[in-house]
């Protein structure tokens, strides 16, 4: 019976032919269970051959050297195959087509559940992935793994932090809010002092949005095999959307959208004042906005409860291996090696922000000072916030859809009188039909 | 060039009521003091068209003006200073130099893939164009207006239309990812066919072909010696549409091709754009510039090398001799 509605789930399941596709060709397989173990993986390693990497994560490439340098006869080829949901769409092609998926692919958490559910990505738990389960910080093994399988193994993560232009805050004499209704006064009195200067930027963003939802304890998503609930009428919800209506109504919050170069001029000049963010910022700040090196700080977010200290995840990805990779034992050779041990303190020395507990409890790493913010250790903030983030937190299957039609919902309330609440409602009517037009059984 | 066609274009719309007593000039006066009254080809100047044309002029400079400009900032500076003026510092060699070392040197293999695509693809697109135009425009064969019908009904379909079919085609024949993918789709240009077609019946007389044939040159020659001379302005035209149309070509590639080291440069370019919206992603808009700049280089160079034999080219069948 489980079968039956499994597969006729994955048979209408999301995002065009590519998933259907892979789940019919995967209805017949019944190899899984002999799926090579630990054994296998060193056999390949022996034995050489290529492994295609998809992935626009920067830090890659000298693991990708010390990879190819440690094990000679495999040959890795890394591929930017496009960032997010660009290459979502290639993965799904070419898993349609039948030719040209890779053998590792880079995917974040949020879009990771779609993969899952559709069964495209191998289950890692058979190669040993496990093991590692211990070595990961609670959030990023959370969003790779269920009971039943390992999807991916965690490759970074973005506990949230309060980045604020120390010039700006210091010339109009503003205090580092550590509560939003603090965060709402600043923005009030700097945006009065200089109407040029914003508190920060938004024009709807779901990855934002859910994430200071996670920080204010809404739960609006659980999900449980094809069982699904969403609901945006939680009281963490609430108490976001009504700090942040305060924002819009009184437009308080810059029209610039994140990662345009507007924003990264408005961040340079501190037109743009905080950002509320994963800690993997410090990269972008110093690579993108290198002439504003030395005003900004590092602050735990603001809380929603006096004297709190939640926190939440803000981006973050995996790397999975793909049901139709060629090679899927070097294929997990090759992510174990990048997500773990050595490999990741590589990645971390290059820039990355761990998911790993024994990087980021490093003396090295929270000791390690931030020239761009001014000497700070900036780390320490980053991994306290690693330590505060809800537990529970999951996301749609299907979040890739949902967040596409973020903009069409929850996106009026930035541009027309519409409240963010009925922005919400509108977004959870649309993913509640997607939901069920999918196959899943939605808030029943 | 889009300001001199203007010029005559609405110059001979004016005539009919240019007054002769209208005075020319003075530079143009003072060294000849005869002059005829104005004609369609020597019109009256006027300062309303010239000032719209000026404008034209400005409109079309000024995204070269602000590229060539910015190209000469560093990443802060394109964030710092005003976008129409020159930041502080200028770095226009070390742009041009990182923008080729970044990463290995990829820009230089994105263009020296650009040029493959272009020399192979809109090469190939021009050569059968006019082969084929000519064909069509002076021999006589069954099912000539079922091709007439086919081209005119492909020339109305956007490329864009047929790039996923394309796509799902290669994939079956394992071509994706690989330079053919862009090449053999680049080599189909039905509005070159037609514009060589209507071309070769107004530029190759038939009697000169008949000549030709009495006189006894076999029809290779014929087309080699007399036809394709004839045909050399129609041969430009194509040759510049379909260079620029494969020079430019975004989306095709963008399906077609996953490894970056067949990318030509538009990706690569957009590649490079969308490091800066990666979490830990380095931002290079300053190379992104530079980069832009060094790509429009060599199609303004063709442009202006070949720019003469295009404006007879579009010319051409519009005027009944």
């Amino acid at each position: 019976m489980r079968t039956h509605t499994t597969r006729r789930l994955l048979g209408t399941l999301a995002v065009v032919s590519a998933l259907a596709l892979t789940a019919s060709a995967c209805g017949s397989d019944t190899t899984d269970g002999a799926a090579g173990g630990p054994k296998d993986v060193e056999a390949a390693l022996k034995k050489g051959g290529k492994v295609t990497v998809w992935a626009w994560e920067p830090t890659l490439k000298k693991v990708v050297e010390d990879f190819e340098k440690k094990y000679p006869k495999v040959d890795v080829e890394l591929v930017n195959a496009g960032t997010g949901d660009k290459q979502y769409t290639a993965l799904q092609n070419a898993m349609a087509a039948g030719s040209g998926a890779p053998d590792v692919a880079q995917v974040e958490y949020y879009a990771l559940g779609q993969f899952a559910i559709g069964k495209s990505v191998e289950d890692l738990s058979s190669y040993g992935a496990r093991k590692h389960g211990a070595g990961f910080t609670p959030g990023p093994w959370n969003a790779v793994t269920d009971d039943k399988a390992v999807y991916a193994l965690p490759m970074d993560s973005g506990p949230m932090a309060f980045f604020y232009n120390k010039k700006v805050f210091d010339k109009h004499h503003i205090k580092v809010p550590t509560t939003w209704d603090e965060y709402v006064e600043a923005a009030r009195t700097l945006h009065k002092a200089d109407p040029k200067i914003f508190i920060t930027n938004d024009t709807g963003d779901a990855g934002a949005t859910t994430s200071l939802i996670w920080q204010a304890g809404g739960r609006p998503y659980k999900t449980d095999g094809t069982d699904v609930t969403v609901n945006f009428g939680d009281e963490g919800t609430k108490k976001y959307t009504a700090t942040w209506q305060k924002l819009l109504a009184e437009k308080l919050v810059a029209p610039i959208t994140s990662w345009s170069d507007a924003w990264y001029k408005g961040l340079a000049d501190g037109s743009i004042a905080t950002l509320s963010i994963g800690a993997w910022m410090p990269a972008n700040l110093s690579s993108g906005v290198g002439s504003a090196s030395g005003d900004w700080r590092v602050a735990p977010l603001p809380q929603w409860t006096k004297g709190d200290k939640a926190s939440a995840e803000n981006g973050g990805s995996s790397l999975a291996v793909p049901k139709a990779a060629k090679n899927k034992e070097l294929a997990y050779a090759f992510t174990e090696f990048a997500t773990t041990g050595a490999g990741a303190s590589t990645r971390v020395a290059e820039g990355a922000f761990p998911a790993t507990r024994a990087d980021l409890e490093s003396k090295a790493f929270l000791d390690t000072p931030f020239p761009y913010f001014g000497g700070q250790k900036a780390n320490q903030v980053f991994a306290e916030s690693a330590n505060n983030v809800g537990t529970d937190w999951s996301y749609l299957p299907y979040q890739v859809y949902a967040n596409s039609v973020f903009n069409d919902t929850v996106g009026k309330a930035y541009v027309s009188p519409t409240t963010l609440t009925d922005g919400l409602k509108a977004w959870q009517d649309a993913s509640v039909k997607y939901g069920s037009d999918q196959g899943f059984t939605v808030n029943k | 060039m889009t300001t001199s066609l203007t010029t005559k274009a609405a110059a001979v719309a004016a005539e009919p009521t240019g007054a002769d007593r209208a005075t020319a000039p003075r530079a143009t006066t003072s060294r000849r003091r005869k002059r005829p009254p104005h004609t369609p080809l020597r019109p009256r100047p006027s300062i309303p068209l010239t000032l719209v044309t000026g404008l034209v002029l400005v409109y079309t400079l000024l995204p070269l003006v602000w590229l060539v400009i910015n190209a000469t900032k560093d990443q802060n500076g394109l964030l710092n200073s005003f976008g129409l003026w020159f930041a502080d510092d200028v770095n226009f060699w070390d742009n041009i130099t990182r923008t080729l070392t970044y990463d290995d040197g990829v820009f230089v293999r994105w263009l020296l893939n650009t040029l493959l695509y272009v020399v192979a693809g809109a090469g190939g697109a021009t050569v059968l164009a006019v082969l084929g135009g000519y064909a069509l425009a002076k021999y006589n064969f069954p099912g000539r207006k079922a091709v007439f019908a086919v081209v005119l009904g492909a020339v109305a379909i956007p490329g864009t239309a047929l790039a996923v079919p394309t796509f799902l085609m290669f994939s079956n024949m394992g071509l994706t990812n690989t330079p053919w993918a862009v090449i053999i789709p680049s080599l189909i240009s039905p509005f070159g066919l037609y514009l060589m077609w209507v071309f070769a019946t107004e530029a190759v007389p038939t009697e000169l072909l008949e000549a030709a044939r009495i006189d006894g040159s076999g029809e290779l020659r014929t087309f080699f010696r007399i036809a394709l001379p004839l045909l050399m302005p129609g041969t430009v035209t194509v040759l510049l549409f379909s260079m620029v149309a494969t020079w430019n070509n975004y989306f095709l590639p963008l399906i077609m091709i996953k490894d970056p080291d067949w990318y030509p440069l538009t990706l690569g370019l957009n590649a490079w754009n969308a490091q800066a919206q990666t979490a830990g992603g380095e931002a290079v808009f300053d190379l992104i510039v530079t980069g832009s700049l060094l790509t429009i280089v060599p199609i303004v160079v063709v442009f202006l090398l070949l720019q003469r034999f295009w404006q007879s080219g579009l010319a051409a069948g519009s005027v009944k001799e």
